[in-house]
């Protein structure tokens, strides 16, 4: 009986939100705000970002402090070829001549390989440490990424891309904010769908089990490096069809998407919401941008009331709001 | 006489200036139960350690049915057939009970880069499921957290996780440590019934459980063998009365 309850607070959270989530372009125009619904959109894109960040926090136990590097190379992927389109310059002109693209078609898939790519590259040699050491080299690598789009002069440098306008996709008009973040909305719903199927296959069985016991995985026969090396690569393509989608959302790509403040931020948000959980960080990202929106009305320092709200959580609810919303018992993982 | 199932060969380990382990040889033969006993600090640990990968050798050899696995990596071993259990449970805290056994299956049954079914409900791991849990009394405990468990209830878990990678030879750590005395005896039956699948080598403090299982024993001191024999023989061996059963005339 109690563990029916509990079941039912879950997915009575998860429906509610959901059916909220879905009506919300409608709320925002009754109640004459329609500004909330690209607020809502960039809500969705984050809690994107911290869902995949969740997969190797949450659940591979790995603390990573560059995850914003994928989610900066997803979004400069759509800008640079956006402004090789707009330009009608070649992204690659030897040995076969490469055109931009505006079309979401193309460059969001190419924004989630070449972000896995990275994530493939950085993961194989960091995954090597741990602990503090791997957060020292995830940010490390995220900050040379930084950098290296900073100097970049021909994609703006400091300055960033500016877009022409959102990416096309057949059927649909980017440009109009409710079209758009119903795009958003479905990408998100349906990673945390196949997410979810992930933590509970054999394959994340093998995650979860790592975050407990590396070493004893590695006893009971599991070549465990290869297994955290993929579950890195999911979750940076994930952070990268964010990072394509944030480029869309503001129409603008700049180095400071991929800042350590900002892998700093998307792991705030994990925390807040729950780590573990998947759910929890939409919640976070959904509380951290909604407190950020209200308590910047008062003052630009608005970070000076978010710290005890943060440390309230982190001290009271270590699951976070997810756990404090679904209850101890029924938080997964 | 066939060849042993495990052959460790002049194994060498230090740590510092602290000898662990000193050229030490040791068979182990298939079918048997072999204890290895010893004073604190003898050793015994680290050479389980080096013997399932857990800690690499200075020098020496450790051969698995002839093949050498000295400095083959932690994960190879397992596939090979050796199993341990740890000394300091090392279940996994955060998982259910059942969880932490469909891994120990899980772990022979192929590669686990399978993304979609779920883990709990496939029928090829739960077909091994219920029996593993069965073996070692935690049928009705599937769902706990494993954290949760007692003391005891931890140990039997860890034991029945190596069993459940159906290994070779089997390294068991001190399973009766920290066991009330009706969990020593309920362990003891498990071990001796498991002698028929599987070679045993066993690390125990509880010499009154030893005697009655073992078929040889192997007595270290300062990480040498100081002598190996029956049960008998080691009883009435008079170094080893005085080095380990702590008798000063």
């Amino acid at each position: 009986m109690h563990m029916l309850s509990q079941f039912n607070r879950k997915t009575i959270c998860i429906i509610s939100s959901a059916l909220l989530l879905a009506l919300l372009p409608m709320l925002a125009t009754l109640a004459g705000e329609p500004y909330l619904v690209s607020l809502f959109s960039r809500i969705l894109i984050y809690a994107l970002a911290a869902a995949s960040l969740d997969l190797i926090l949450g659940y591979g136990g790995l603390v990573s402090l560059g995850h914003a590097a994928f989610f900066g190379i997803g979004a400069y992927t759509v800008g640079i070829l956006a402004h090789h389109d707009f330009e009608e310059t070649a992204l690659i002109s030897w040995p076969l001549f490469i055109p931009g693209s505006d079309s979401g078609l193309v460059a969001w898939p190419v924004a989630i390989l070449v972000s896995a790519l990275l994530a493939a590259i950085i993961g194989a040699l960091s995954l090597r440490t741990r602990g503090m050491h791997f957060i020292m080299i995830t940010l490390a690598f995220a900050q040379m990424l930084f950098f290296f789009f900073v100097s970049l002069e021909g994609y703006g440098g400091d300055d960033g891309l500016t877009l022409f306008s959102r990416n096309t996709l057949p059927g649909l008009d980017l440009g109009d904010d409710v079209q758009f973040y119903y795009v958003c909305l479905a990408l998100l719903g349906a990673f945390l769908f196949l997410a979810g199927r992930l933590v509970e296959s054999r394959f994340g069985m093998v995650i979860r089990g790592c975050r407990e016991s590396e070493k004893r995985m590695q006893s009971l026969g599991f070549p465990t490096f290869r297994y955290k090396l993929l579950c890195f690569v999911i979750a940076g393509g994930a952070a990268g069809l964010a990072g394509a989608l944030i480029a869309n959302q503001v129409e603008y790509v700049s180095p400071g998407l991929m800042h350590w403040t900002r892998s700093a931020i998307i792991l705030v948000m994990v925390l807040l919401g729950g780590s573990g959980t998947l759910y929890g960080p939409v919640l976070g990202a959904a509380a951290f941008l909604l407190l950020e929106e209200v308590l910047s009305i008062y003052t630009e320092h608005w970070m000076v009331y978010f710290g005890p709200v943060m440390i309230l959580v982190v001290l009271f609810a270590r699951h976070g709001l997810f756990g404090i919303l679904v209850g101890k018992e029924n938080r997964h993982g | 006489m066939a060849e042993p199932l495990l052959r460790i060969k002049s194994l060498c380990k230090s740590f510092g200036a602290v000898r662990a382990c000193h050229d030490l040889s040791l068979d182990v033969h298939a079918g048997e139960i072999h204890a290895l006993i010893g004073p604190n600090g003898a050793g015994k640990t680290t050479l389980l350690n080096q013997i399932a990968g857990d800690l690499s050798s200075d020098s020496g050899r450790i051969f698995l049915t002839g093949q050498e696995i000295t400095h083959l990596p932690l994960y190879r071993r397992a596939p090979l057939g050796l199993a341990r259990s740890y000394q300091i449970t090392s279940v996994f805290a955060n998982l259910s009970v059942e969880e932490n056994m469909l891994l120990a299956i899980q772990a022979h049954h192929g590669h686990s880069f399978r993304f979609w079914g779920r883990g709990l409900k496939d029928p090829q791991l739960l077909a091994e499921l219920g029996p593993a849990l069965e073996a070692v009394g935690l049928s009705e405990r599937a769902e706990t957290i494993a954290g949760n468990l007692s003391h005891g209830e931890k140990k039997q878990l860890e034991v029945g996780m190596a069993l459940a990678c159906k290994p070779q030879l089997l390294l068991l750590d001190e399973p009766m440590a920290g066991m009330g005395p009706g969990g020593s005896i309920e362990l003891s039956k498990l071990i001796r019934k498991l002698k028929k699948e599987m070679t045993i080598l066993l690390v125990e403090h509880d010499m009154e459980a030893i005697f009655s299982l073992a078929d040889r024993i192997t007595v270290l001191v300062y990480g040498e063998v100081v002598a190996t024999g029956s049960v008998d023989e080691i009883r009435s061996n008079p170094a080893v009365r005085q080095a380990y059963l702590g008798e000063e005339n």
